[in-house]
């Protein structure tokens, strides 16, 4: 489904959509009141983005050292080229531990890698322990925000599903009521899990330890009960000293939900006695990613999601109506590497405002790059629907005749033109739209008039 | 070719330009440590306790499953130690100590040598933390120079207690683990 289609169909629920564009607002407002309490944020900014450069520009080494200190450390490694090979050691490990359930906390790349359906096709069953990951797993629906994954719903839509899955109160919508019904459910759950999947924050190539950061504990809640803990981690989430969390944890949360640091920063370097840490690297296309000169730099994402929160269309068309795994603006600049035909739309589900890159700890161009594809997928796609009136456009700029003409033109049609072409059922881009203003003349015929005054 | 090799060897193949990797400078806070630690746990939701305060706290309560794993708190223990993490299930509150604690931020970091068990911090409903005012550092800079090269299994920042905002962002606190978090500092 293209982009305007869907979010169409989420501006139907006008108070609903109203109330998420409102509520994002609010956190990127959060986050700007907590960078702006620390006054070297901008060079915090400056000196994450360019760690991350160095660890684009030697990443071979950083995971050699990374792994070779992890083995040093008593975790056993795997590397998967794709999400395919991904899903088959998972489900390999579970196999040998004789294990058919588990405990899983969030983790953006196991959604990238389809892990849960794969794992209970092969009879696993699979519980995402995050609130809000456990909320749209019941309604078999994929997290439409990375950090808040429920944030399209309402309380009186958990209300009703609580009261069908876990026997709440009918029409008993208190949030402290509905997580202590989750959290009595989950801890059973947790209790039960001989085996933990975690995702990774950042893997240190100094120690070969990784991080795992939450709010809720439930990461740790599972790891630490479960006998073996699975860590999938991208291999772009490398950075190289242990120092440099001072960066990272001082920007990540700071710029996801504006509070200082998350509850709990887990720092894992090797399992404690009798236990094992699995740790799958995988590449996925970020290796096909860092060959393209003009993109690498999506790589240097933390996940935050504060370019979710402060985009205009993110906020007003929500995290389904990019269907892909990593909405937003960073998803519209990864998701065209991985697939351009399939989401092709994308890039041209933003304003070019550049919001997104403004508030990026990491300082990803994410307009220029969202810009840069567009360039790639009209080159590839040639002239379909919006690509008539661009070639129309393009005639009309290149001769300046034709522009002054379609200029009067212009300003004379827009004003008798009637409101049925604008707001007809075959133009989408009427829809929530007003059609400016004509000014009376043109900017030539104005400064001809006034240029002797 | 094993995915390791053909996955290092996509990276080789790839020209780049080489970029040097920054040092960080030595970024400082101002202000008075203590009233700024005291701050930011209250905004994580936590609190601040005297050990006067606490006494008053635990008897008020009438917790029958208490693990203290620090020496001076001992008396308020009610049991030992059990071997499998599982049969803390049940555990109301644990006493823990933390090497030092961050000012900026209100973060504690713990590691295996005060974990037992790694699940005790957040199987307990609730948790109290033990910090010496001494033990106070200002950033997160300062924090990961203060652990150095350390090596423990596992190591911990704690700041708040367990939380979320998963509904309707309303905040809630006491989503898996504890629902509430007390600093005492010593």
């Amino acid at each position: 489904m293209s982009h305007p289609k869907a979010a169409a169909e989420f501006l139907k629920d006008q108070a609903n959509s109203q109330w998420h564009d409102e509520t994002l607002w609010m956190i990127r407002d959060k986050r700007d009141t907590s960078s702006k309490s620390i006054p070297e944020w901008e060079k915090l900014r400056n000196l994450a983005s360019d760690i991350k450069d160095n660890v684009l520009s030697n990443l071979d080494q950083y995971l050699e050292q990374f792994e070779s200190q992890a083995l040093k450390n008593g975790i056993k490694v795997h590397w998967a080229k794709d999400a395919k090979e991904h899903n088959e050691i998972v489900l390999r490990i579970l196999q040998e531990k004789n294990c058919e359930a588990i405990v899983k906390s969030k983790s953006i790349l196991t959604e990238e890698c389809h892990l849960n359906p794969y794992l209970e096709k092969h009879g696993i069953e699979v519980v995402d322990t995050d609130l809000g990951e456990r909320i749209v797993q019941f309604l078999h629906q994929p997290p439409s925000h990375i950090v808040m994954p429920a944030i399209h719903l309402k309380k009186r839509d958990i209300s009703a599903l609580f009261h069908e899955k876990l026997q709440t109160e009918k029409g008993n919508e208190d949030p402290t009521y509905l997580t202590n019904a989750a959290r009595l459910h989950l801890r059973e759950k947790f209790l039960g899990a001989k085996v933990a999947i975690t995702g990774v924050n950042f893997g240190i190539a100094e120690t070969g330890e990784f991080l795992v950061c939450t709010n809720e504990g439930n990461a740790d809640m599972g790891v630490h009960l479960a006998d073996t803990h699975i860590a999938c981690m991208g291999i772009e989430k490398i950075i190289p000293r242990r120092k440099d969390l001072g960066v990272f944890l001082r920007l990540l949360a700071r710029s996801a939900t504006g509070q200082p640091i998350t509850n709990y920063s887990s720092h894992f370097r090797s399992p404690a006695e009798g236990k094992e840490i699995h740790l799958v690297l995988v590449d996925n296309g970020r290796t096909r990613q860092l060959a393209r000169e003009k993109f690498k730099n999506s790589l240097k994402c933390i996940r935050c999601g504060a370019c979710m929160n402060t985009c205009p269309i993110y906020r007003r068309s929500g995290g389904f109506s990019y269907g892909s795994t990593v909405p937003g603006p960073i998803g519209s600049i990864l998701s065209p590497g991985l697939d351009m035909k399939k989401y092709s739309t994308l890039p041209f589900a933003s304003t070019l405002c550049g919001s997104c890159s403004d508030v990026c700890p990491v300082k990803i161009n994410i307009h220029e790059q969202l810009y840069e594809w567009r360039q790639e997928i009209t080159k590839h796609h040639g002239a379909v629907g919006k690509g008539l009136s661009m070639k129309l456009a393009s005639g009309i700029f290149k001769s300046p005749l034709a522009y002054q003409f379609s200029g009067s033109l212009m300003r004379k049609v827009i004003k008798s033109l009637p409101k049925i072409v604008i707001y007809n059922p075959l133009n989408s881009w009427g829809k929530s739209r007003n059609l400016p203003e004509v000014p009376k003349e043109s900017f030539q015929e104005w400064y001809k008039r006034n240029r002797h005054e | 070719m094993s995915s390791r090799e053909e996955i290092l060897n996509s990276i080789r193949g790839i020209q780049k330009e080489n970029k040097a990797l920054p040092d960080i400078p030595n970024f400082q806070l101002e202000g008075d440590l203590v009233e700024l630690f005291k701050n930011a746990i209250e905004a994580n939701k936590g609190e601040i306790l005297s050990k006067k305060e606490f006494e008053n706290w635990i008897s008020s309560n009438n917790f029958q499953h208490i693990i203290s794993c620090s020496e001076p708190f001992h008396t308020y223990a009610t049991q030992e130690l059990p071997d499998d993490a599982h049969q803390l299930d049940h555990l109301e509150l644990a006493i823990l100590e933390v090497q030092f604690g961050v000012a900026e931020n209100g973060a504690m970091w713990l590691d295996d040598s005060q974990l037992p068990h790694r699940a005790l911090p957040f199987i307990t409903e609730h948790l109290v933390l033990i910090l010496s005012k001494e033990n106070l550092v200002s950033n997160m800079h300062q924090a990961y120079d203060r652990i150095g090269a350390d090596h423990s299994g596992f190591g911990l920042f704690i700041a708040g207690p367990s939380k979320t905002a998963d509904i309707e962002q309303s905040l809630v606190i006491g989503a898996h683990g504890p629902k509430s978090l007390r600093v005492i500092l010593v």
